[in-house]
């Protein structure tokens, strides 16, 4: 079976899921294997898992710029992508035009908002690290009172981490550590010695800092269903970031979309903006979604008796915003007045480095698509640092220097040219991967006159990082530090940076959940509080950003919402 | 591996059909604007690369024409003070070799052409040092220069450019490096030992 293509309908479907990244695609497989006839609306363009990877398995000698993308082009069309870790001429293709997307921010405040519009979303360009939040994550706002309780607990996610690992495929470790669940998992990838050695020395001198493998969407042992998806074991490329033919990680191309094609019930509607969702005030429902299309800027509306916002974060909050009628002047299911409010990212503002003598013998091979972690040790306030609430986990990795390292030696020649052939000295790096309090101020808006191409209002953003980030990342560093010291490294240099919110690309919250209809826009199944055929379930309905990587929850939380909502349906009560 | 191989292999690998990819196809055959250069200046920076990556027993910078690319670069990734910074930088050459040597830099003897860019090598180190020019880089998206970041010596451009066309090229990656397209597997430990190639990627 495959997916219909839509563009002009009066159907009705059993459900309308605006956006197919991570969560839009796990929504349209569970919907569809319910037997729902489910339509996926997508702003961007289609793009064919295989066919339109047009970059892949390329050598950089094969592009005109050697992978560099051009000045002139970017910084007319993608001055703001440009900042992720991720673009360059491989990738640019899969990132949003800024020309397009416009927003505003508060002066004196930043924010670099990435986009990847077009069907798959961001599970195209995502950097597939996936942990499991813990009971500490979930608790921690009732047990230091900085924001409210999340309606959940790790009881009530643990069977749909369950659920989301077996399908989509995880590499790891069983590390048995409370502030970090063991997955559901096929064999991690291997450390190299020198992180070996790393790893005893943390468990020695830093008994709260354990070190594990990254954990990470990638196939290592195919399951049948996996390999029935024509997806296969990771061939250890590291060119995620082009589009990956071996569905060796999770993407909605991979892996949700011909689940849920195969079923019949999928239909599409691509180059479809979703201006806005219809409220019927008599029913008090959600009826359906108008529509800009993305090229000729005509209008059309779909049709559905249940909706699922899965826009992302920040685009499934402007929507809402944009939604506006007698009920909700201020919003979509907005009578609490916090829609938009408690945005986070996490902070990624402290670094550190290290030369590791030695290992000289050492290399490895294949190109891991992952790295060393080190699990947050301030995860229960007992364990809070004098100078900030809450805590960070730690990423990074140790390799042999190459050219582009040792380019930078002083030198030309022969000799020169000999040198940098071979394998360079071990070098290790560490990044903190910092939580980010939910605060009120912290807040996106629509703009009150500024509209995008789509005749919809731009947001504003403000948002910052508090004291309470800044210290935690001033403390990062440090603590770094100590680690590579204490490992006997050499050369070790470390740093706190004050990078404005944005480009860790975890953008969170704005659309909270909770169980008071008075503080939080959804309830305990990401379901709207105001309108009962309603869900957000992405990352718009977090309550804390705990320190992990939440694309793994993202997907727990949708298929635990989906599955709620058929119950619903099924048993009449929605 | 090429790109042709790879898909086949998956190909086998997946049970999937190819179809040629019209994007593709159209973005290869696209002509492309002129970069302000002349063939004698490729001709140039082909030399300058060859003295600081020489044939020895395995491919130089001249055969992998590393003057063509980096004339490509610097009128495509980089901003326009590090571009004029480079024009200089091939009229400064060429006016060293005459007051030193009475001839154009590509008129000069080998010895001459390296002794020439000795200096410049340990000018352009002290030139950095001084001015705290640190981790600069060839002009890649997501490091943008700020504005009053100092910009190297000139000779760093020609070295940088050179080291990474060099290493990004086919002999370059394929024959002096090590270039493996589809690794297949992870190995964090593998035995080395001194001499043998780095991984290209």
């Amino acid at each position: 079976m495959q997916e219909t293509i839509v563009q002009s309908t009066d159907d009705e479907f059993d459900v309308l899921i605006v956006g197919s990244g991570v969560t839009g695609g796990w929504a349209a497989k569970e919907f569809c294997e319910a037997g729902f006839k489910t339509l996926l609306i997508e702003r961007g363009r289609l793009v064919e898992h295989r066919k339109d990877y047009p970059t892949e398995g390329k050598g950089p000698w094969e592009y005109p710029t050697r992978t560099v993308a051009e000045n002139l082009l970017v910084d007319q069309t993608q001055a703001i992508q440009k900042q992720c870790y991720a673009f360059n001429d491989t990738s640019k293709h899969f990132f949003g035009n800024d020309r397009d997307l416009p927003y505003s921010t508060e002066p004196g405040t930043s924010f670099s908002w990435i986009r990847a519009n077009q069907l798959g979303g961001k599970s195209l360009l995502w950097a597939r690290q996936t942990f499991r939040l813990s009971d500490y994550d979930l608790s921690a706002n009732a047990k230091d009172g900085l924001g409210i309780d999340w309606p959940i607990r790790y009881q009530d996610l643990a069977p749909w981490y369950d659920y989301v690992e077996k399908f989509a495929g995880i590499s790891a470790a069983q590390n048995n550590l409370p502030q970090l669940p063991d997955s559901i998992a096929q064999p991690a990838f291997e450390l190299t010695k020198p992180e070996l050695d790393f790893q005893a020395s943390l468990a020695e001198h830093f008994p709260d800092k354990p070190m594990v493998v990254g954990r990470c969407a990638h196939l290592t042992e195919p399951s049948k269903i996996q390999l029935e998806l024509g997806r296969v074991t990771c061939q250890a490329r590291s060119e995620c970031y082009r589009g990956c033919s071996f569905g060796a990680y999770f993407s909605t191309q991979s892996a949700t979309l011909p689940a849920a094609a195969r079923t019949g019930n999928l239909h599409i509607a691509p180059n479809s903006v979703v201006h806005s969702l219809i409220y019927d005030d008599a029913k008090q429902r959600v009826t359906g979604v108008r529509v800009v299309d993305n090229d000729n800027l005509s209008q059309r509306e779909y049709r559905g008796k249940i909706v699922f916002l899965c826009a992302s974060t920040l685009g499934s909050t402007q929507v809402l915003l944009n939604s506006t009628s007698k009920r909700f002047p201020n919003g979509l299911a907005n009578s609490s007045g916090v829609l938009g409010r408690y945005l986070m990212d996490h902070n990624y503002n402290a670094w550190a480095s290290a030369r590791i003598p030695g290992y000289e013998d050492e290399y490895y091979r294949g190109r891991r698509p992952t790295g060393i972690y080190i699990p947050n040790s301030h995860f229960e306030p007992s364990r809070y640092h004098k100078a900030f609430k809450r805590g960070y986990a730690i990423a990074g990795g140790a390799t042999r220097g190459s050219w582009q390292g040792m380019s930078k030696q002083d030198g030309f020649g022969s000799d020169f040219k000999q040198r940098l052939t071979q394998a360079g000295p071990w070098q290790i790096w560490m990044g903190a991967q910092g939580e980010m309090l939910p605060r009120a101020d912290n807040q996106v808006s629509l703009h009150p006159n500024k509209k995008d191409k789509w005749g919809i209002p731009q947001l504003h953003f403000n948002c910052q990082w508090s004291d309470n980030e800044l210290n935690m990342m001033q403390h990062a560093a440090e603590t770094m530090h100590k680690m590579l010291e204490t490992a006997g490294f050499e050369s070790i240099r470390s740093q706190a940076t004050t990078a404005p919110p944005g480009l860790a690309i975890h953008e969170i919250g704005t659309a909270r959940m909770g169980n008071d209809p008075k503080q939080s826009v959804l309830n305990k199944y990401n379901q709207a509080h105001d309108v009962p055929n309603l869900f957000v379930t992405d990352g718009a309905s977090f309550c804390s950003s705990g320190v992990v990587n939440p694309t793994l929850t993202f997907m727990a939380l949708t298929a635990r919402a989906a599955h709620y909502a058929i119950d619903q349906v099924k048993s009449g009560r929605l | 591996m090429e790109r042709r191989e790879l898909l086949k292999m998956i190909a086998a690998a997946t049970g999937a059909a190819f179809i040629g990819n019209p994007l593709a196809l159209a973005a290869e055959s696209a002509q492309r604007p002129g970069t302000g250069f002349s063939a004698d200046d490729m001709q140039l920076l082909n030399e300058i690369a060859e003295t600081i990556i020489p044939r020895t027993d395995s491919p130089g910078a001249k055969d992998a024409n590393i003057g063509q690319l980096m004339t490509r670069l610097v009128s495509d990734c980089y901003l326009p003070g590090e571009q004029a910074l480079f024009r200089q930088g091939m009229q400064k050459l060429n006016e060293a070799a005459l007051n030193q040597f009475g001839k154009a830099f590509l008129l000069l003897e080998q010895k001459h052409k390296h002794s020439l860019l000795s200096e410049l090598n340990d000018e352009a180190y002290r030139y950095n040092k001084q001015n705290k020019v640190r981790h600069w880089e060839l002009g890649r998206p997501g490091g943008t220069p700020d504005e009053d970041k100092a910009l190297p010596h000139y000779f760093t451009l020609f070295k940088q450019l050179t080291l990474f066309g060099f290493f990004t090229s086919k002999p370059g990656a394929t024959q002096v490096l090590r270039y493996v397209a589809v690794p297949g597997r992870y190995d964090g430990e593998f035995p080395y030992k001194k001499g043998d190639k780095a991984w290209a990627t």
